[in-house]
């Protein structure tokens, strides 16, 4: 099947489908929704306005039996932070879309009136419907209707947040079993609310994706697909999840804690991911799951309540440290619930509890308290109150509105999970990513504290830019083939790894790339975002960390982010 | 001398979590893995009173050991 552009204009109602023009035609995933949005998004415009355009873009492998690559990205002009943004995700639609022959959906204007609506995309293009039944409703209540008016297709939906178009807010994808997988972060649930689509639903009918040599490319990713599951990290990842994660960064001094005032958490044991591993066998609820078929890795899972009745499924470290450390929340059940209201509520599971931190500080709610958090996003977030809205436009917002100072935010997003103070060559990646504080756009966790792709010591200055900047072109490479991000610890470590999925491009679009090609690609991405920022107005003084981090020694190892502004700056040095 | 030995992930099946355990003057990181049966291969991060060290590195009196196989996350 030929891919082509399906294009929504949603000022008249009226669908296109266009052939793809050459200088996008090598572009998949972040690549394209990056290029597309540089090329016809005004800078300057208002992220919830009419001339923003939302697009979404499978990767360049989306829709073959390429292990792991079912991600789908998503772009715009973010509202929470004026950047340019790309946001991915897990769930079906990724390979849904590329098997209807969509290389890209670009979704633009705004409807006059109150009305909404929802897509259906099939490889005969896009139809637009009136949606009156679903407005209002959550995510899950949105899947199970689609379900039953449309059993099997994918889905792409906004929960209230998106309708009411708050800066967190995310837009969900459903993931084989019906939980949610995200675009999570910079409010892309906004600009689909303010483009006031509320769901779109993907047939691909017997569409397939077309591969140039099919030999080659079952050989490469027989290749690729053993170096994935031989990897020890994967074989963690399937076991205990991403949570695995939350010992090693407290134990490292670097778990943001109490609102961003200390390195260690006193409760890391409860929320760990060894503790969720035996929760959840107890519960017989499931340690492993894919987002998407066709992972070998597996680092999702389903995790019950006591009762064993499913509480919530890809529980991920970002989000419990989120509320575990960060609001010092020592029940993972809480925690579990409140990842479920989230995916609900459809908004960003790490900008939502980080504001809920700084809500904290301010005396909003009281640290450790669990169901607070849960009463104020059912009660506050879901409802749309005053509050509701002051935390569902993100940590920023909430640091304005209460007078806090200590709001780890860059260019208005919130900070993960990682301390920047303790952990600097993250500090580095927050400071200069194109997208506001995001650990997954150059994860030095990697090397800095997990040995993974070499060592650099967490605690010295020392090649920490050259090691964010490497990891931050090689990712902007990998966002662009739907590739899921966790085969980088394979990918760093295992020589095989990478020439196979270059393989595996060359086999699938007939051409010849090679590693430097892949270079090269990383960095025109990140040149183009940049250069789309810069034109919106940012300079380098927004690649700064807040305030505090620079004169707030944090504990255990007593140490502030000492980068001078000129050296964060050589960053750019390519 | 006493030293505090932590163990994470899969390194806990059949062994502890957190231990005080009495090691002679002179014993490295590396011993210590080896005191437990641990295969050194599968060790991913050794933390040294949280500061990342290797096998060969020496412990003291009164040091925590944290021992991670290889994981990773993100
Ligand atoms: S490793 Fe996790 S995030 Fe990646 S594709 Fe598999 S389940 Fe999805």
């Amino acid at each position: 099947m030929t891919e082509k552009i399906f294009r929504v204009n949603m000022t008249d109602l009226t669908t296109s489908v266009e052939d793809v023009p050459a200088a996008w035609a090598g572009h998949g995933g972040r690549g394209l929704t990056s290029t597309i949005v540089a090329a016809e998004v005004e800078p300057t415009c208002h992220p919830l306005g009419p001339k923003n355009k939302l697009v979404f873009a499978p990767g360049l492998l989306s829709g073959t039996v390429a292990a792991n690559s079912g991600r789908l990205s998503a772009g715009a002009k973010s509202p929470l932070t004026g950047t340019i943004k790309e946001a991915n995700s897990g769930g079906t639609a990724a390979q849904f879309l590329a098997r209807c022959g969509c290389k890209a959906l670009i979704i633009e204007g705004q409807p006059k009136g109150d009305g909404w609506y929802s897509l259906m995309v099939t490889p005969d293009g896009v139809t637009i419907s009136e949606e009156k039944d679903l407005i209002g409703k959550g995510n899950f209540a949105v899947a199970g209707a689609l379900e039953s008016r449309l059993p099997g297709k994918g889905l792409i939906t906004i929960g209230p947040a998106g309708e009411m178009k708050m800066a967190a807010a995310n837009i969900s994808v459903k993931d084989p079993d019906g939980g949610m997988r995200s675009n999570g972060r910079g409010g892309l649930g906004a600009v689909m609310g303010s483009k006031k689509v509320k769901f779109i639903a993907i047939d691909p009918r017997d569409g397939k994706v077309e591969i140039a040599d099919p030999e080659k490319f079952k050989e490469a990713n027989r290749t690729f697909a053993k170096a994935l599951v031989g990897h020890p990290v994967s074989k963690a990842l399937g076991q205990y999840g991403t949570n695995v994660l939350v010992n090693i960064i407290n134990e490292s001094g670097g778990l943001p804690t109490r609102n961003f005032t200390l390195g260690q958490f006193e409760g890391h044991e409860k929320i760990s991911g060894e503790t969720m591993y035996d929760t959840i066998i107890a519960r017989n609820g499931k340690p492993k799951h894919n987002c998407h078929p066709g992972c070998v890795i597996q680092c999702s899972q389903v995790y019950n309540d006591a009762s064993g009745k499913k509480i919530t499924s890809g529980f991920e470290y970002e989000s419990i440290w989120a509320m575990g450390a960060d609001c010092c929340i020592d029940n993972l059940d809480q925690i579990a619930e409140a990842d479920r209201l989230m995916d609900d509520i459809g908004i960003d599971s790490i900008e939502t509890p980080v504001a809920m931190g700084v809500a904290m500080e301010a005396g909003v709610l009281s640290f450790g308290d669990g169901s607070g958090i849960c009463r104020v996003l059912k009660e506050e977030v879901a409802k749309g109150t005053p509050l509701g809205r002051i935390i569902g436009n993100g940590a920023a917002s909430v640091g304005r509105a209460y007078g806090v100072t200590r709001v780890p935010v860059v260019k208005n997003q919130a900070i993960p999970a990682y301390d920047p103070r303790a952990i600097k060559g993250i500090g580095i990646t927050y400071a200069t990513s194109t997208q506001g504080a995001d650990h997954t756009m150059g994860y030095t966790i990697a090397t800095n504290i997990l040995g993974v792709g070499g060592k650099v010591d967490p605690l010295t200055k020392e090649g920490q830019v050259e090691l964010s900047r490497n990891l931050q072109i090689a990712t902007a490479a990998i966002d662009s083939t739907g590739m899921c991000l966790f085969i980088a610890f394979a990918a760093l470590d295992d020589q095989n790894c990478l020439p196979a999925l270059i393989e595996m491009i060359n086999a699938r679009f007939g051409i010849a790339l090679t590693g430097d090609d892949v270079v090269s690609l990383g960095q025109y991405i990140l040149k183009t975002e940049r250069a789309f920022n810069l034109a919106a107005g940012f300079t380098n003084l927004d690649d700064r960390l807040p305030d505090f981090f620079y004169t707030e020694p944090v504990a255990p190892h007593n140490v502030v982010f000492d980068f001078s502004g000129e050296e964060i700056d050589t960053f750019w040095n390519f | 001398m006493q030293v505090t030995v932590k163990l994470f992930a899969f390194f806990r099946d059949g062994r502890f979590k957190e231990e005080g355990r009495e090691y002679p003057p002179g014993t490295t990181v590396g011993d210590i893995v080896n005191s437990l049966g641990i295969v050194r291969d599968e060790v991913g991060v050794v933390l040294v009173n949280s500061r990342q060290a290797g096998l060969e590195a020496a412990v003291a009196e009164n040091d925590a050991v944290a021992i991670f196989p290889v994981i990773g996350g993100g």
